[in-house]
């Protein structure tokens, strides 16, 4: 399967060819000849397959417009699914690490799947990095030197800013979180209850649902007998659909405000969906309607080549092979000494990031970014997608707090949301 | 809105889903003796050929006739073809269904890859139905008058038709009808065709709320099981009760234990099983 | 088969076994060892299916229910992983025995529901009950003692146990003990006319089986070193059924061969194609069509037949092994 969807996505975009298919000109002496096998795992099924698929895609449409080669060596593709799975994503990170030997491993999408892969290679060095995992750990207290955040993000980073211009531009002082029942999750909540809380706000309750909750019935019950302000959902894939479809069907959609995740309005989500995604607010890093030069250019490119707007998922990995790309260069594709070439991918500066402004890992090891507060808006075409009403600038992982004191606090869970106790 | 009415309500639309799913499975566990653990993949197929149909048609209603006849065909094909071999074997029967789950399954994953589709429902069943401060979706109730308008025309077939009268004796003792010299194959292979397509409809009518989406054949599955085994074998108001009990459960599970979700359902179901295995209403043979 | 050559057989297996790490070290002796761990839970299995009549769709989650104690006591609480390990096979037998309690009224289809069920609670608790089972995120962690840190440490401490068990299990099911199982099977009715107290055997039969298949998910933390929802689904139960089923239900040995064959083919097939599901299903129908009584139990049939041929003067002919396969 591996190779065919390897080559069936390369197909697909070798139209895209013409857009900069000027391959890097090296040819600097390298150590190694020979391709440079690269372990893709993400979910082809699951509860997050939309989003998956366009991980792949992402991936596959950089190296297609670099000629596939990198520091005069091939690229290769290896794809496994990770079922959105974590005891799949191991089964799979093992094959393709001892099986077909990859030099390296990118990927995953579920915190959960990540948290699994990243445990199974911090016991043989091989390197893996993740650009969508963003479970808050890997780069707060729990880091693992072989596991690199290239061009990703922290959970509870952008929900900070949304829970501020929850509190002081919409003016929200009650609101009730309803998320999917994982790290991520709880991450993301937790970024959101402590700002909001801290700020004077009241976190009337919160529901966690299993992943792949197919009816959110009970709950929007509940939630409409709270009477909070707002409403701040925490859900990806094929829940994030479920839960706008029910929550319009329910009539709450006039009544009660619905803030979001990044993940609950991205485009592999609405773009599936009618005016009942209207109106959402949530908060990233990535905005497909933003103004940007170069995010105008993305995202121009992505739809020649998909014929779709592209998600986090496709812009995340993208970036994330622009960022190895820059890292394999730097080590004039000498990928098989690992200290060196990690030593090199925690230095890359992005330059030309889709998102319009240089990346690069703080101390330790996350992006710090702009983030935009965006909203779901109608296009001409009938689409909808989202758009920015302010740009929030340099937004940390540790939000507003230092590092030291924020690592003291418990990591999120279920039990631990920062919420202040009035 | 009283929340526990709200919830009651989600409990009830819920089990009018669970119903139509399980009166297929009851009819053909009943009088066969077969479980057929392929019945959650027929509910998916179903929803499948409904959704192709409602995109290339956009009606509704030849999406449900459409799935019910798809997967009457399948039906018959496992019956006719596959379960031919096995004919005697009970347990080799529901082992061989389990490979007929998986492989329509990962067929259904080929033709329709991962992600969730809903089916699409007709403008005038979409958001909410108010009546004053009380606003519930629409397609939800339509779901239960639906389920109900189901019972009443499995209820009139079973005790008002041939078929029907035959299928109900054949409940009671196959063997005896066969004595009787009635042709009991032929009674078996429309019970069969009628037990996948009401999988089929089902699957439809769920996917238009609930979405399809690969896994989703396991978990009516096993709700199916519970519907069943705690309703009782083979009977239709046995059916009504069980779906009841398990749609009502499985919302207040959520709202009140949260936690211990899946045990409050399949708690009664193993008790059942192992004290009463015929269920509330289901009779011995 | 005669003793002599019965023990050439094993001896010639355990050589092969034992030369795994050295001839094909890496991905394959993981391979190895999942075979060897999945069999344990097939072979216990197969002591109700095979023995006792009583095919269950629950041993998935006595299997993971020991997995997931050993990597709670030693991940999360810090414990020492030999006390793990035995904690977990007790929490398996404990399991079994609540099972036991409710599923021995009952046989057949029943008997397979009601496992399922029993099996589905498990899977409800490790899913939802988050804040012991970490839910959605299992639990990870490194448990195996330090000297098993090395892979082929692991494999012949894997390859050892396993083979102990499978010798245990071999000297249950000969028991008198066993015998009275494989009446009941034969014909339950009989047994209690002829006045043993079936209940309390297969009581019995039950919990050393789920001591068995706690047994394979106490090494299976040991390998695998994280645990969720997974381990205890339903899913897992079937994979391990198949393996007895293809290999030959009642035959014990059968299971091994199913393990080998079934994880063998999975990593075969998976290499060219992502439609493993549907060989899988595939797989159960043909058996059930063609070969219910397992390759084992096929190959067994072929020899008992042949051997039957050349002893044409014996009148009676050979043992009829009853059916050894799914009833």
């Amino acid at each position: 399967m591996d190779r065919r969807a390897f080559l069936k996505s390369a197909g697909a975009i070798a139209a895209v060819n013409a857009v900069a298919s000027t391959g890097p000109a090296l040819t600097a002496a390298h150590a190694q000849s020979g391709p440079i096998r690269i372990g893709l795992l993400a979910p082809l099924t699951g509860v997050v397959a939309a989003g998956g698929k366009e991980m792949v895609d992402g991936f596959n449409l950089f190296w297609t417009q670099h000629g596939r080669k990198i520091a005069g060596r091939d690229i290769e593709v290896i794809i496994e699914d990770d079922a959105s799975n974590p005891d799949t994503a191991l089964q799979k990170a093992r094959r393709l690490v001892e099986q077909r030997n990859v030099h390296m491993l990118i990927g995953d999408l579920l915190a959960n799947t990540g948290l699994a892969v990243a445990e199974y290679v911090k016991g043989n060095g091989t390197p893996y990095f993740i650009p969508i995992i963003a479970a808050d750990d890997l780069t707060q207290r729990k880091r693992i030197p072989n596991v690199i955040r290239i061009a990703g993000y922290a959970a509870s980073q952008m929900p900070r800013p949304l829970a501020d211009y929850a509190y002081h531009k919409l003016n929200y002082r009650k609101v009730v979180t309803i998320s999917q029942d994982y790290t991520f999750g709880y991450e993301q909540c937790g970024g959101f209850c402590q700002v909001f809380s801290d700020l004077g706000g009241q976190v009337l309750q919160q529901f966690w649902q299993p992943l792949n909750t197919a009816d959110f019935s009970p709950y929007l019950a509940q939630i409409q007998d709270l009477k909070p302000d707002a409403v701040y959902a925490m859900e990806t894939g094929a829940d994030a659909n479920r839960f706008i479809q029910q929550y319009a069907n329910f009539g709450l959609k006039g009544k009660i405000p619905m803030l979001g995740a990044m993940n609950l309005t991205d485009q592999s989500v609405i773009r599936t969906l009618g005016p009942e995604c209207e109106g959402i607010i949530s908060s990233a890093h990535f905005c497909e309607g933003g103004d940007a030069p170069a995010t105008k250019k993305f995202v121009a490119e992505y739809q020649k080549a998909f014929n779709i707007l592209p998600s986090i998922y496709g812009f995340s990995m993208y970036s994330g092979a622009m960022w190895m790309a820059a890292g394999i260069e730097a080590v004039k594709g000498n990928v098989e000494d690992r200290p060196r070439f990690l030593d090199a991918m925690r230095k890359v500066v992005l330059t030309d990031s889709p998102l319009g402004r240089p990346v690069r890992l703080d101390a330790y090891g996350n992006p710090i970014y702009d983030v935009y507060i965006r909203q779901v808006k109608a296009r001409p075409d009938g689409k909808y997608w989202n758009v920015p009403l302010e740009t929030v600038p340099n937004v940390s992982q540790f939000g507003k707090m230092d590092p030291e004191t924020f690592m003291k606090q418990p990591s999120y869970s279920r039990t631990f949301q920062g919420i202040k106790k009035s | 809105m009283s929340m526990t009415v709200f919830q009651a309500l989600n409990g009830i639309t819920f089990a009018a889903l669970l119903f139509i799913v399980a009166s297929g499975f009851t009819l053909i566990f009943g009088l066969m003796r077969i479980v057929n653990l392929a019945h959650g993949a027929l509910y998916l197929a179903g929803g499948y050929v409904g959704l192709l149909v409602v995109q290339k048609t956009g009606s509704f209603f030849f999406a449900v006739v459409a799935a019910a006849m798809a997967v009457a065909m399948i039906g018959l094909f496992t019956h006719s073809v596959l379960l031919r071999f096995v004919t005697g074997h009970v347990l080799r029967q529901v082992l061989l269904t389990l490979g007929v789950a998986l492989v329509l399954d990962d067929l259904a994953l080929v033709m329709w890859g991962g992600d969730a589709f809903t089916v699409a429902v007709p403008e005038m069943l979409r958001g909410p139905f108010h009546l004053g401060t009380l606003s519930y979706p629409k397609y939800r109730l339509f779901l239960l008058l639906f389920g109900i308008a189901i019972f009443i025309g499995l209820w009139l077939l079973l005790h008002h038709t041939r078929l029907g009268a035959l299928i109900r004796a054949g409940v009671d003792d196959a063997e005896m009808v066969d004595a009787m010299g009635i042709d009991i194959q032929r009674v078996f292979v429309y019970t069969f065709m009628l037990g996948s397509a009401l999988a089929g409809i089902g699957g439809v009518m769920g996917g238009a709320f609930l979405t399809l989406y690969p896994t989703a054949d396991a978990e009516i599955l096993v709700f199916s099981l519970a519907v069943v085994i705690i309703g009782g074998r083979g009977s239709l108001p046995g059916t009504a009760i069980g779906a009841l009990f398990v749609g009502l459960l499985a919302t207040f599970g959520q709202v009140w234990f949260p936690e211990l979700a899946y045990f409050v359902i399949f708690g009664p179901m193993a008790l059942l099983l192992a004290f009463r295995p015929l269920g509330l209403f289901g009779r011995a043979a | 088969m005669s003793t002599a050559r019965r023990a050439a057989l094993i001896a010639l297996v355990l050589l092969v076994l034992v030369t795994i790490p050295f001839v094909m070290p890496g991905y394959k002796t993981s391979l190895a060892i999942e075979m060897l761990i999945f069999a344990t839970l097939a072979m216990s299995i197969d002591i109700l299916a095979g023995f006792a009549g009583r095919t269950s769709l629950g041993h998935g989650a006595l299997f993971g229910i020991a997995t997931y104690v050993v990597l709670y006591y030693v991940a999360t609480l810090g414990g020492s992983p030999w006390i793990g390990m035995l904690l977990g096979i007790l929490a398996a037998t404990v399991a079994a025995v609540v099972f036991a309690v409710l599923a021995i009224r009952t046989s057949g289809v029943y008997f397979l529901l009601l496992t399922l069920a029993l099996g589905m609670i498990v899977w409800g608790i490790c899913l939802r009950w988050a804040s012991v089972t970490g839910g959605e995120n299992g639990i990870r962690g490194a448990v195996a003692p330090p000297f098993l840190a090395q892979q082929s440490a692991l494999y012949f401490f894997v390859l050892a146990i396993a083979a102990a068990m499978t010798w245990l299990m071999w000297r249950f099911v000969s028991s008198p003990f066993g015998l009275t199982l494989k009446g009941i099977r034969e014909s339950e009715s009989r047994m209690r006319a002829l006045g043993y107290n079936v209940p309390l055997h297969l009581f019995i039969g039950f919990t050393v089986s789920g001591f068995f298949a706690g047994m394979a998910g106490v090494l299976y933390a040991l390998f695998n070193s994280f645990v969720s929802p997974s381990t205890v689904a339903l899913a897992q139960s079937v994979e391990g059924l198949l393996m007895v089923i293809v290999g030959g239900v009642g035959t014990l040995f059968g299971s091994l061969v199913g393990a080998v064959v079934i994880i063998s083919l999975e990593n075969f097939v998976s290499f060219y194609t992502e439609r493993w599901p549907s060989v899988l299903g595939l797989m159960f129908i043909l058996t059930m069509i063609f070969a219910p009584q397992g390759l084992l139990g096929w190959t067994r049939a072929l020899l008992a037949r042949r051997h039957a041929r050349k002893r044409v003067d014996h009148s009676g002919g050979g043992t009829t092994h009853g059916s050894q396969s799914i009833p």
